[in-house]
């Protein structure tokens, strides 16, 4: 599947490696949804780091969608609330 | 699997696709998509320069913090020197408030620097991907049929809509932080402009400078009376101290007949 970080650009991860990826991706969603600006910092990092090392980067030049989204590194909680609502910062 | 990132992912599919779905014939929304592209990639240019602008400003602001407060270090150095503790202690408080304005500038400085890195990275991106495009809308337009139109336009046009969205993103946040260090760079600019701070020409006199020159120059004319002196009475010339040196001997004893008034800013 492949993963954008936003601001960094775009990975390949394998589909195998998902499973321990999601935990973290729902942990991350419930301290969206609960404010926790602390917690959310720490899976964010956490997520983004496991992302890193597990895909691949892809080249510049490829137009693939990507599957998954997640945040830039510096993204606070209320940003990504916004995001996540239908019209948030997302320009289109 | 209902997580940050899978719901991140469908909005900007979902976003893609209204685009698609508005348009009667897809070749269109290419080349509208592609003019897009082009206009976005001007703006983060721009953005880039802008912030470059603002970086180039923080570095002048440094600097002229940095001198001033090298300034004040030698006028308290030579306010010592002088015998007149009173005025070292002020011109070494002044300093020290200079020197926090120096740390705040320090980490805006970082923060730009961050920002213009990141910006300039997602230019280069963005170009490759907009150059990619256009190759990939021409062929499907020269080859364009109903049937394959869907899915080969919508895989090239989500790719592109997505790095726009993710772009265009960065932008926006480099914008609004170029924003608020440009209206704390603006205070340190009205500073400058009313004499707070000295300006770049050395011109301006601050009343520690003033001070200090009328003390140095009664020692001066002392020192001078004495060289000629010892000149008339055909001895060897006296020697020059150097108030700097810390040698100012009787004259640094001097009291000055008025006190200072410091004009605190």
């Amino acid at each position: 599947m492949i993963v954008r970080i936003m601001g960094e650009g775009q990975v390949k991860v394998d589909d195998s490696r998902f499973p321990e990826l999601n935990e973290l991706d729902d942990e991350l969603l419930a301290e969206v949804e609960g404010g926790d600006e602390e917690g959310f910092r720490r899976t964010l990092h956490a997520l983004l780091e496991a992302v890193r090392k597990l895909g691949t980067p892809l080249p510049d030049d490829s137009l693939e969608p990507s599957e998954l989204i997640l945040p830039a590194p510096d993204a606070t909680v209320d940003e990504v609330r916004e995001m996540l609502s239908d019209d948030g910062l997302i320009p289109g | 699997m209902s997580g940050v990132m899978k719901r991140m992912g469908m909005i900007f599919r979902a976003k893609a696709n209204k685009a698609l779905d508005r348009a009667e014939d897809p070749r269109e929304t290419l080349d509208y998509s592609y003019q897009k592209q082009l206009e976005l990639l001007q703006k983060v240019r721009r953005g880039v320069a802008d912030v470059a602008t603002s970086r180039k400003r923080l570095e002048l602001q440094l600097n002229q913090l940095q001198q001033q407060s090298g300034k004040l270090e030698d006028q308290g150095r030579k306010a010592l020197a002088l015998g007149r503790e009173d005025l070292a202690r002020e011109a070494l408080s002044r300093r020290s408030a200079l020197q926090q304005q120096v740390t705040d500038l320090e980490t805006q400085h970082a923060t730009l620097q961050g920002e213009e890195e990141k910006l300039t990275l997602a230019a280069q991106r963005l170009q490759a991907k907009v150059d990619a495009f256009r190759t990939k809308k021409e062929t499907i337009k020269a080859t364009y049929t109903a049937a394959q139109a869907q899915t080969r336009i919508g895989e090239a046009f989500s790719g592109i809509s997505e790095e726009m969205g993710d772009v265009g993103m960065a932008i926006q946040r480099a914008e609004d932080k170029t924003a608020q260090l440009q209206a704390r760079a603006g205070a340190i600019d009205e500073l400058l402009a009313s004499g707070a701070l000295d300006d770049q020409s050395g011109m301006a006199k601050d009343d520690i400078q003033a001070e200090l020159d009328r003390l140095s120059g009664g020692s001066d004319v002392e020192l001078e009376l004495q060289r000629m002196k010892a000149e008339l009475a055909g001895g060897p010339s006296a020697q020059q101290q150097a108030i700097e040196g810390g040698a100012g001997g009787q004259q640094a004893q001097q009291q000055p007949q008025d006190t200072p008034r410091f004009d605190k800013q």
